[in-house]
């Protein structure tokens, strides 16, 4: 199923897809677009399809393996900061979500040689919301999330 | 656009700090004078290479803060050795920078 659904995705989006249109009618040249970069992940409007998105399925089991270090209010939504660290074993990526954003996925760390399971960075937060992390370690989705009180939002203008 | 790059090892862990200028718009704000919406411009991909290896490839949305700061840890570097850091952003813009492990 997993495959299936890949199959489909990489066919939509590189045939006939979003991405093609974009490009035939002018608004972005093929240079801008990143091969690696998981477009539909990061234009998906709810968890569960930026999670799809990423990985072919959004099924993830709790894990007090990983810990994430976030403020419990934030003043600021603009720069929340995110600190997300794993003893998962295998752990190949690290993505980070909030889970109010218009699109929630935030980022997404995928670990290359050598390097451990910690990542830090700041990410803008439109309101209140959990901060979801999932790892991914062979076939399988860890999450753990913490909610982050947002004062004032980051996202519009 | 600059990038402030660190990058320390301790007991053969080597932490990479980092800090990029960039405006990082996501799409939906909006010009406060003509009332129209700033084009999106943010950084889809951060790379970073020691030895010939790729150590980290971070893949961003626009909810990553403005002037993005990044940070993460790899084992197998040691002091003197260099690292990269490159980015590339959804114009097509980018940058690198260099920094040797303290």
């Amino acid at each position: 199923m997993t495959s299936m659904k890949r199959r489909i995705f990489l066919k939509g989006s590189v045939a006939t897809g979003a991405v093609g249109m974009a490009i035939s009618a002018g608004l972005l040249t093929p240079r801008m677009v990143l091969a690696a970069w998981p477009k539909a992940a990061f234009e998906a409007t709810s968890v569960d399809a930026a999670v799809s998105g990423l990985f072919g399925s959004s099924t993830t089991t709790g894990s007090d393996q990983i810990k994430i270090k976030a403020p419990d209010i934030a003043e600021n939504g603009a720069v929340v900061p995110i600190t997300v660290e794993t003893g998962v074993s295998g752990a190949e990526s690290i993505s980070v979500i909030a889970e109010k954003n218009a699109q929630p996925l935030a980022a997404s760390f995928v670990l290359g040689a050598g390097a451990e399971g910690y990542v830090s960075t700041r990410i803008k937060m439109g309101k209140t919301a959990k901060v979801t992390a999932i790892v991914k370690a062979g076939d399988k989705l860890y999450s753990a999330g913490k909610e982050v009180k947002v004062t004032i939002g980051g996202c519009g203008g | 656009m600059s990038i402030k790059m660190r990058a320390a090892a301790k007991d053969g862990v080597t932490t990479i700090k980092a800090l990029i200028s960039h405006p990082m718009e996501t799409g939906t704000r909006k010009d406060k004078k003509t009332g129209e919406k700033i084009p999106a411009h943010f950084i889809q991909e951060v790379v970073c290479e020691h030895g010939g290896n790729t150590v980290m490839t971070a893949h961003w949305g626009p909810a990553i803060s403005k002037n993005p700061y990044l940070s993460f840890r790899f084992t197998g570097g040691n002091a003197g050795d260099t690292v990269k850091l490159s980015w590339t952003d959804n114009k097509g813009n980018s940058d690198s920078s260099e920094a040797s492990i303290k």
